[in-house]
């Protein structure tokens, strides 16, 4: 589904990122771990064609992402809070997802109604501007903003962080049920080990943006990875 | 302790989006912000002199004593309008080991230092200097100077006091106009009362203690206020809005711009610096009453075609001139979205047309000045649609600098940018230049003919410049994106 090739950023003489190869096949759940700086977020940011690399390029089904923009009506992503619209209610961003990703109000509605638990009552119909809730709040909108129009590549960076306890529950529930019949690929970024490898069936770990481990996750997948972030 | 608050006010000062601006937007700004001050200055060393020569027979300090009731009121209007006391600064600061007393004296100190009580001393205190000069008895009007220093810092107290009470603010407004109606009116005339009072100060300079003492008391009365409310629930809290939510649904007939004509319309309806924006191309309108009614501008036709132009096109000047910046907070989501660039570019366009159209139909009353004046206003108009509105939205590629929507309103430079000052060139000096040429040369009407062609020409070409403006767009997705990142 996604071929990573040779990717490399610089800015000036610091690399920040240089991935040989990664094959991600379709239906797979994608885990990236490493610490900060290792370059998670510039490896989404030029997957979704934020940046450019300066070496290389990605191709997500088949389309090279930046020389075509198609990959945009199959992939969803939330990569932070700047990905939300803040003067808008969560229903008005949901519509306005929803209406670029070709769903009317009814479908938006049956969608979200979905996700009644994950929003736990805190999202809808509370007549507040995405702008003033909390964190945690506003990752559970866009995270499921990103699952809207049947995609199938979902990207979310970090999506555990700022979560409480249950909602985390519910989003590995959520995320493992979108994998489930192997159509969906789902790539998450997370520091939270146990999250991560709890949902994902592979696991890559970047340092100083390249690729030290590329694991198929197993029982001892997340000892293998304490011992070697402790180290 | 008071030299750490005194490097932070240096920090965040300096440190401020004000000074990360290019060389040219800060000497330009560096200009006007002495122009500012040379004006100023200059009212107030020519002020005695002016009054001097049109009033012969009486004393220019008396004159102003009488007026200074109502520039009190009227300072008192305008700061509650304009100031709020900056109490967010020390949320930081809470956690600290620094007593809650000293926080609250430091934001109140600072505020006596705040630009709002300058800017009149900068009248105030060379009109005192040439009333010395003049032979005035030097106690007496540095007693009245000494007054007017600490009246400015009573008001600038008392308005904390009344900050954002609207009954108390209706209560001023109501006193001020009637002030004004009376004295037009019928025979009592607040000025009098006035001017015996100042002039009493400069009869007896130490009366000049009494707005010191009033100041005093009021910072007092601020701090016992605010000493005791120092906590996130209170005055530190973050007001939290309710949202209002209209129903847009009449802009789906827009057919596949709806959402971003949505978008835009709450946009502009919910943050402060867009709402700003939004008003105040209504009061462009009256731009042209400015001119119209002036009998030298009749003879420079140039001008008035100017005035025109702005009359209607308000809105898209203000408005134009920062897309895409006003989405420059969630552009990198725009980006990620699969929607053809065009349409979003298009529900801008359509905005900005919408409105000069919405401008056009309120000038009709520019009639009672004429026919001309309302042909001028037309073509203005026909300009502002075809040709400024696809040129904004061509300048707006070159915007690199990001706008937080939740800053304040009124004065907000944030996404500010060479490129504003730039394109006023094309945007208001070309029309007049076409207009002056085929007017001064070939004669009366071939200066509107010319000046609405051009944006005549815009709007059966748009599809070919809109192809152009996409591309442009396209090409400089990366380069916005990241500066629209950068926290401004």
């Amino acid at each position: 589904m996604i071929t990573i090739n040779t990717v490399s950023k610089k800015y000036g003489q610091a690399e920040v990122l240089n991935v040989e190869k990664i094959e991600i096949p379709r239906g797979q759940s994608f885990g990236l771990v490493g610490n900060n700086g290792a370059g998670k977020t510039t490896l989404f940011n030029i997957l979704l064609d934020l940046i450019r690399p300066t070496t290389g390029e990605i191709t997500n089904n088949n389309v090279v992402v930046n020389k075509s923009e198609e990959w945009k009506s199959f992939t969803g992503s939330f990569i932070d809070e700047s990905f939300l619209i803040g003067y808008l209610t969560p229903e008005e961003y949901f519509d306005f997802i929803g209406d670029l990703r070709g769903m009317n109000k009814a479908d938006v509605t049956s969608f979200l109604a979905q996700f009644d638990e994950f929003f736990n009552g805190e999202i809808l119909g509370k007549k507040k501007y995405l702008r003033d809730l909390s964190k945690g709040n506003q990752k559970k909108a866009g995270i499921i903003a990103a699952m809207m129009g049947n995609p199938q590549v979902v990207i979310l960076d970090e999506p555990f962080a700022n979560l409480d306890p249950t909602t985390q529950i519910r989003l590995k529930k959520i995320i493992k049920t979108l994998t489930d019949n192997k159509e969906v690929t789902v790539l998450v970024s997370s520091h939270d080990l146990s999250h991560v490898t709890e949902v994902c069936e592979r696991i890559v770990v970047l340092e100083k943006g390249n690729v030290v481990k590329d694991i198929n996750t197993s029982q001892e997948t997340l000892k293998e990875l304490e011992s070697y972030f402790a180290a | 302790m008071i030299t750490h608050f005194l490097k932070l006010e240096w920090k965040q000062y300096f440190r401020s989006s004000y000074w990360q601006k290019g060389i040219a937007l800060k000497i330009i700004m560096g200009f006007f912000v002495l122009y500012l001050i040379a004006v100023f200055l200059g009212i107030g060393i020519g002020g005695y002199f002016i009054l001097k020569k049109t009033f012969p027979e009486q004393d220019p300090l008396q004159i102003v004593n009488s007026m200074l009731i109502f520039a009190i009121l009227g300072d008192l209007i305008f700061r509650y309008l304009m100031q709020k006391l900056p109490v967010m600064n020390i949320k930081p600061l809470l956690i600290l080991p620094i007593k809650k007393d000293k926080l609250v004296h430091y934001v109140l100190g600072k505020s006596a230092f705040s630009g709002f009580n300058f800017l009149s001393l900068f009248f105030y205190i060379p009109f005192a200097i040439v009333l010395i000069s003049q032979g005035y008895n030097v106690a007496g009007v540095l007693g009245w100077l000494f007054a007017m220093v600490f009246i400015i810092q009573a008001v600038n107290f008392l308005n904390f006091l009344i900050n954002k009470d609207n009954r108390v603010f209706a209560f001023i407004a109501t006193l001020l106009v009637s002030l004004i109606a009376l004295q037009k009116f019928t025979s009592f005339d607040a000025s009098i009362y006035s001017q015996q009072v100042f002039d009493g100060i400069v009869a007896n300079p130490i009366l000049g203690l009494v707005p010191f003492a009033t100041a005093i008391v009021l910072y007092y009365v601020n701090y016992k206020q605010l000493r005791d409310r120092v906590y996130l629930d209170d005055v530190v809290a973050v007001k939290v809005e309710e949202a209002n939510t209209a129903d847009l649904s009449w802009t789906e007939r827009l057919g596949d711009v709806a959402p971003f004509i949505k978008n835009d319309i709450r946009l502009i309806w919910r943050n402060k610096r867009t709402k700003t924006v939004f008003l105040m191309s209504f009061l462009f309108l009256f731009y042209g009453l400015v001119f119209f009614t002036q009998e030298t501008y009749q003879k420079m036709p140039a001008m008035l075609m100017f005035a025109s132009l702005f009359v209607t096109g308000g809105f898209a000047l203000n408005y134009g001139q920062f897309i895409p910046a006003w989405d420059s907070a969630h552009y990198k989501m725009l980006m990620s979205q699969s929607f053809r660039y065009r349409k979003f570019l298009e529900s801008k366009w359509f905005l900005m047309v919408a409105m000069t159209s919405v401008l056009y139909f309120m000038s009709i009353p520019y009639l009672y000045f004429g026919t001309k004046i309302f042909l001028m206003i037309t073509c203005g108009a026909i300009f502002n649609i075809g040709f400024n509105s696809l040129f904004l939205l061509y300048a707006g590629s070159f915007n690199r600098k990001r706008i937080d929507l939740t800053k304040g309103g009124f004065g907000n430079t944030q996404g500010t940018s060479a490129t504003q000052f730039l394109i006023i060139i094309p945007l208001m000096l070309f029309p007049m230049a076409i207009y002056w040429v085929f007017d001064k040369f070939i004669g009366y009407n071939s200066g509107f003919i010319a000046v609405a062609l051009v944006g005549v020409i815009g709007m059966v070409f748009k599809n070919y410049f809109m192809n152009l403006i996409e591309k442009k767009y396209i090409k400089d997705k990366y380069a916005m994106i990241n500066a629209f990142g950068k926290e401004a």
